[in-house]
């Protein structure tokens, strides 16, 4: 874990929504959306590569988990906040997540007989500066990841 | 743009076979590779899999699902397993689960 966490009342100088269904494929095209958004800020091309999969995983999360087997949206919104700070917050109205503790453990799947790693959160939380998971049962789930660039 | 994932193709060196994977490895993709790899695998049952991923310019963890599951699959038969010369965006995501100390990683391209 970071110890500096981010302000969150940085005036937003940019902003984007996307909404797309939950078909796996649109998986790349999420990451890439958002990747070229942010281009903007002349990200390192370490940065932009922590940004997409970090944006891979929440995306994945919500098809493979939230959603399961049904069709879904996941919401997308990406502000570019004063400081080079990004904001993206990933959300879907699928399950929940009944213990966000437990699933954002290392290894942690629920997916016993396929092959998930186990590391979606974990990635998140190691190429973002910080993670915010909120869900409840039945409603859905949000992630926000923080990044701020290098100036 | 997007990138086209997984693309596969296959090469013999002695025991060993070496499947080279190149584009993006997502959770999307990861299917249609794991599908080709296995096939393969099974048909063959090469003493030693080598996965060269050092054209693989996007992995997120459904790669590193990807690997470990080839890796089970080649053990199960006896052979096995290790990644050949991967991709900066391969190396750090497999290093931050510590699969480096459960896949042998073998480099031969010179930076």
């Amino acid at each position: 874990m970071k110890n500096n966490r981010v302000d969150f009342s940085a005036a937003v100088e940019n902003e984007m929504c996307l909404i797309l269904p939950s078909l796996s494929v649109n998986e790349g095209m999420a990451r890439a959306a958002v990747a070229a958004f942010c281009a903007q800020l002349n990200p390192t091309a370490l940065e932009l590569a922590d940004i997409k999969c970090a944006v891979s995983e929440a995306v994945t999360n919500c098809i493979v988990h939230a959603y399961r087997e049904e069709m879904g949206e996941i919401r997308i919104e990406v502000k570019l906040c004063e400081g080079r700070l990004i904001q993206i917050e990933i959300r879907d109205r699928g399950c929940g997540i009944e213990n966000v503790k437990q699933a954002r453990e290392p290894l942690f799947t629920t997916d016993a007989e396929g092959e998930r790693s186990g590391m979606g959160f974990t990635v998140m939380e190691s190429f973002c500066d910080e993670l915010r998971v909120t869900s409840r049962v039945g409603r859905g789930t949000s992630v926000t990841l923080l990044k701020r660039l290098h100036k | 743009m997007i990138k086209k994932g997984g693309q596969i193709t296959y090469e013999k060196r002695g025991d060993a076979l070496v499947v080279h994977v190149c584009g993006e490895i997502d959770h999307h993709s990861a299917v249609g590779v794991r599908t080709g790899i296995d096939d393969r695998i099974m048909a063959e049952r090469p003493t030693r899999v080598l996965l060269e991923l050092s054209a693989v310019d996007f992995m997120d963890s459904s790669g590193l699902g990807l690997i470990m599951g080839r890796f089970a699959l080649v053990k199960q038969y006896g052979g096995t397993l290790a990644v050949l010369d991967p991709s900066p965006a391969v190396m750090k995501i497999m290093k931050l689960a510590g699969m480096e100390r459960m896949v042998s990683i073998l480099k031969t391209k010179v930076k």
